[in-house]
């Protein structure tokens, strides 16, 4: 096969690798902090796009300019769910939390489909089709602005945790729980706060997702999966970890569909997983804990 | 986490255990077909609850890929019934193998490359999707076009080719679970039970006193392993059809942990218990969303949802440690 | 429980909760509401119990189909059906499991007959039971040929198998490119791998060398039906150097390829489906836009000049007035006929017993239908063997037939114009 096709193929992995780890950067950065897995991200995302697909049908909107207001409704849902439901259980084990979060799960897939019903439903931007071609490179002009977005979202995570009171606040708090509590840091606040930051970026990669997939109720699973599958690759709690965790991913998933069947092309991945775990559980970029 | 008691059975809960077989060996004779299906579903999820509570109840290894075992019991016995003819009364002792090989696998990289905790359930998630995947592609086994077992006759009970009415069905499942309740009973009284509490609770400390970890939580793996391919047997020729994506998949894993969580987790009772409160529950549900002509598709499952979450939030340890407080089974052992 | 007490919990609904926390039987009470109540003490309705995928990842196509179950009772009496069909209509959720269990329940709850359920797992598991209580079981949409290969009494079928399906769709294939007169040399062939995709990608491999088609075939790719994303598989495609795409789908992936193809800016002569969903259905028009047109679904589909889906047609249209027949007429014509079909050996048998029923059934001949092909009828093993493929092409934003002759809407239009070219 002509090396052209290895190239493109690549690059578009580059590119899609992008938005799965801003999708998997919420799911570190809630870990990191909250110490929760969870396991409800891939439906939060579904909600997002469900977001972005109404609002695009209302106003309009380009579903990257409304990615302002759904990160911030996404951040109210977080900081809530945290508050009133995710807190209690933070010092549960965690199968408990697992089951917990699995039922949120389950009920905000069905509630989607009661009220948007089984069809999938999309977002239909005036560059859905149109691609850049540099030589023999074929870029998708969709997938490129998506991987911008999503590294901006992702640059300004990365400067609130290093520049902002607040971001050291919850960096200090992960880094020492007990430590934060004698400073007289409100912990709950702060933990609430990054479960909310961290539905914020779920809610930004699914207006990005939502230019490249249609939207069905079903869809959460299998991105909460994803979102785990990239977020142990780079290192649970690291957020560089997942952006490279994304990008490994994005790259080895479309390279092993050139080279496999395609529709084996998962099994490269969870591979991948085996294969970091037992090498490197904490993952490629984690601490060891 | 409320833990296994040592203590002998006492009568009284002896008289409840003996009273809820007999019960459950009568019901056949008085309910309708509809609901022996629901009560042989409910038997399902008891006994492959509890086969996964030996590996995360007893021994506190948290498996979410356990519908990796029940699938592969499920096409080993199949194919061997399919391709060579061999009963499936001979062909469990093969599902049995394979599974204590995927589990020992499983377990020896995962605990010598000292994988623990939720990294050790993605591991697990991990393995029964690489699974899945692969068996999509299995063409001997008929890939994800499926795998059918001829349904050749039923009007008499063959036991050992598994071929025979609903109710020789249920009665093969309430022998597995009562069978699997004894053997963990057996254990939780034994030295095995004793490392494994030690090894849940705190495992530094139970290497500490010279527990064998390693060895202990191999033994806890394989058997959960070996116990739910028995499952998977049973599944393969109850339904006689077996697609990848609908006994592999998270799905089935998520079905397979909720009764033990939700009933009493490392408890023997609570796999039992969950099963029949949470199969209720949806039936009952179902029930009534039929009874009040609630049509919209997804209400039952948001319905079931909030169940979960509420049982989840106010009964940490599940339901059967709070009922046994109630019902003054407490000081009788942990059943 | 019998209905004896069915029919007690219903009247007192105070029972509901206390059930709940209360014995095994008695909470299986509630679950056992005997759902049939709206013509209890008439004489002689006909219990259809209609089993299908309402919710789960099948939702779409479970819902579907429950139009065509809806507008049948109406229908059938307007058209001269003396019978009365009480339906129950409930959800397995995409569980086989639970498909089984729904099976019992009905048959349980009196039903004489059932219907259903859009998926070939769900259909071996309610076959079982359906055989076990000697119940006939209409399957309205499934595929897998052993479904009907086990030598079930009781098991009918009023769709084609897999393998009939893919034998169709070719032999249409080689009749379009006769009819317009360019024939590929090449193809490659993308099929999605789930049950279906790969049952028909089999069907494909056995046909293909007997029915001398014209092209051959350079790499067949298969790709997971949860596929987030096509533009490996397209890539892929595209560098095989095929004239044609041969495409097995479902719908979401349908969607994605063909926008991935105008991406990566891939022309083949044309894109042909053998026999999949997909390409004809609503949300491909909506979502693609120009770029749906002209692709080629043969797939069973309604006959637009027969009388009877004419008034499917009507019927569908008065009572959902916001959904695009277009859209559904494939479930809701296969739906409807399943209907028909029962309410047809009802009339002949006379008797709501099981076995009447059955035989009923096997000497069904019913020549005016919703589909396209020859009589309903079933062979021994409960199999139907009418059901012919129409070629569609999409056009204007709606599948239209071009071939058969006897059906057709519009002429079939091939090598298809550019991505660029179009309107």
């Amino acid at each position: 096969m002509p090396i052209e096709l290895y190239l493109n193929v690549a690059l578009g992995g580059v590119l899609t690798g992008l938005v799965y780890g801003l999708m998997a950067l919420g799911l570190s950065v809630i870990f990191g902090v909250v110490r929760v897995v969870n396991f409800a991200h891939g439906e939060m995302m579904t909600l997002a796009m469900y977001a972005a697909v109404m609002l695009f049908v209302y106003f309009k909107l380009d579903p990257l300019l409304l990615m302002l207001p759904i990160m911030a409704a996404l951040f109210l849902f977080g900081y809530a769910m945290q508050t009133a439901v995710i807190n209690p259980f933070i010092t549960r084990p965690e199968h408990s939390q697992f089951i917990l979060l699995v039922a949120i799960a389950i009920i905000m897939i069905n509630s989607l489909l009661m009220f948007f019903g089984p069809n999938a439903r999309n977002v239909l931007v005036d560059y859905a089709y149109d691609s850049y071609q540099i030589g023999p490179i074929l870029l998708d002009k969709v997938r490129v602005i998506a991987a911008l977005a999503a590294l901006a979202v992702a640059a300004a995570l990365f400067a609130f945790f290093r520049y902002a009171p607040t971001g050291k606040a919850i960096r200090a708090c992960a880094d020492n729980n007990r430590g934060a509590l004698v400073v007289g840091l409100n912990v709950k606040r702060l933990y609430a706060l990054t479960f909310g930051l961290g539905s914020a970026c779920v809610g930004a990669a699914g207006c990005m997702m939502v230019l490249l997939v249609d939207v069905t109720p079903m869809l959460g699973p299998t991105y909460t999966l994803l979102a785990f599958v990239i977020v142990i690759v780079g290192g649970l709690g690291s957020m560089g970890g997942a952006l490279l965790g994304g990008l490994l991913v994005g790259v080895s998933e479309a390279l092993a569909g050139l080279v496999l069947t395609p529709s084996a092309k998962s099994m490269v991945t969870f591979a991948l997983l085996i294969l970091v775990l037992l090498l490197r559980p904490q993952g490629l970029l984690g601490r060891k804990a | 986490m409320s833990g296994p008691r040592r203590a002998a059975p006492g009568g009284r809960a002896r008289v409840l255990l003996g009273l809820l077989l007999a019960l459950l060996m009568l019901l056949p004779f008085v309910v309708n077909p509809y609901l022996l299906s629901v009560l042989t579903l409910i038997l399902y999820l008891a006994y492959v609850g509890q086969a996964w509570n030996v590996m995360m109840g007893f021994a506190g290894q948290l498996s979410l890929g356990h519908s990796l075992y029940v699938g592969l019991g499920a096409y080993v016995s199949a194919a061997l019934f399919v391709h060579y003819g061999v009963p499936p009364a001979l062909g469990f002792l093969a599902a049995i193998l394979v599974a204590l090989v995927f589990g020992a696998a499983i377990g020896f990289l995962a605990f010598r490359f000292g994988v623990s905790g939720v990294y050790f359930a993605l591991l697990t998630i991990a393995f029964a999707e690489f699974t899945r995947i692969g068996f999509d592609h299995f063409d001997w086994v008929g890939g994800s076009g499926g795998f059918f077992l001829k349904v050749a006759q039923r009007d008499y009970n063959d036991l050992v080719n598994l071929r025979g009415s609903p109710e020789m069905f249920y009665y093969l499942l309430l022998a597995m679970t009562a069978g699997c309740f004894l053997l963990c009973h057996r254990l939780m009284q034994s030295r095995i039970g004793f490392y494994w509490l030690a090894i849940r609770e705190d495992q530094e400390a139970a290497q500490a006193v010279g527990i064998d970890v390693f060895r202990y939580k191999m033994l806890a793996v394989m058997l959960s392993a070996a116990l739910a391919s028995l499952a998977g047997v049973f599944t393969a020729f109850f339904n006689n059809n077996l697609f990848p994506f609908q006994i592999f998949g998270i799905e089935k894993s998520i079905e397979i942990i909720l009764g033990p969580i939700i009933g009493g987790l490392g408890t023997l009772f609570g796999p039992i218990l969950g099963a029949f409160v949470l199969t209720v529950l949806a039936e009952g549900l179902r029930g009534t969303m039929e009874a009040l002509g609630v049509v919209l598709p997804g209400v039952k499952q948001v319905f079931y949802g909030i169940c979960l979450l509420f049982v989840i939030m106010f009964l940490p340890h599940g339901i059967w440690p709070s009922l046994r407080r109630r019902l003054g089974l407490d000081s009788d052992g942990g059943r | 429980m019998t209905s004896t007490s069915s029919k007690s919990a219903r009247r007192l609904p105070g029972v509901t909760r206390r059930t709940f926390t209360g014995s095994a039987i008695a909470a299986a009470a509630v679950a056992g509401v005997a759902p049939f109540n709206i013509v209890r003490g008439q004489a002689a309705a006909l219990k259809v119990g209609v089993i299908l995928p309402k919710s789960g990842p099948q939702a779409f196509f479970g819902q579907s189909c429950q139009r065509g179950i809806d507008i049948a009772p109406a229908l059938l009496a307007e058209m001269g059906y003396n019978v009365k069909l009480d339906v129950t209509s409930v959800d397995f959720e995409t569980n086989v499991d639970l498909a089984r269990s729904r099976a019992e329940k009905l048959v349980n709850d009196g039903a004489h007959v059932l219907i259903g359920p859009f998926d070939s797992g769900a259909a071996g598991a309610i076959a079982q039971v359906a055989e076990q209580k000697g119940v006939p079981f209409m399957i309205n949409i499934a595929a897998a040929p052993q479904i009907t290969e086990q030598g079930y009494k009781y098991v009918f079928r009023n769709f084609p198998t897999a393998p009939m399906l893919i034998g169709n769709g070719l032999s249409l294939m080689k009749e379009f490119f006769k009819a317009t007169g360019a024939t590929p040399k090449t193809a490659v062939f993308m099929h999605v791998n789930d049950t279906f995709g790969q049952a028909s990608a089999r069907g494909v491999e056995a046909l293909f060398p007997r029915l001398d088609m014209p092209f051959k075939i350079l790499e067949t790719i298969s790709y997971d039906p949860a596929a987030r994303d096509l533009s490996v598989e397209v890539a892929k495609a595209k560098a095989s150097g095929a004239e044609m795409v041969m495409l097995v789908s479902r719908l979401n992936d349908s969607i994605l390829l063909v926008r991935e193809m105008v991406k990566q800016r891939f022309e083949p002569m044309g894109i042909i489906s053998p026999g999949s969903p997909g390409m004809y259905e609503e949300q491909f028009f909506t979502t693609l836009g120009k770029f749906s047109e002209y692709c080629v679904t043969n797939v069973p589909w309604y006959n637009p000049k027969s009388e009877i889906a004419q008034k499917v047609a009507g019927a569908f249209r008065k009572q959902f007035p916001n959904d695009r027949l277009i859209g559904h007429i494939f479930n809701v014509g296969f739906s409807f006929e399943s209907m028909m079909i029962v309410a047809d050996a009802y009339q002949r048998a006379k008797s709501t017993n099981g076995q009447a029923l059955a035989e009923a059934l096997r000497a069904t001949k019913i020549d005016k239908r919703v589909m396209i092909g020859g009589a309903i009828q079933f062979n021994e093993k409960g199999q139907a063997t009418t059901i012919a493929s129409a070629a569609l092409q999409n056009r204007n934003l709606e599948p239209k037939v071009v071939l058969p002759a006897e059906a057709q809407e519009l002429k079939p239009v091939f090598p298809v114009p550019g991505w660029n070219n179009r309107g």
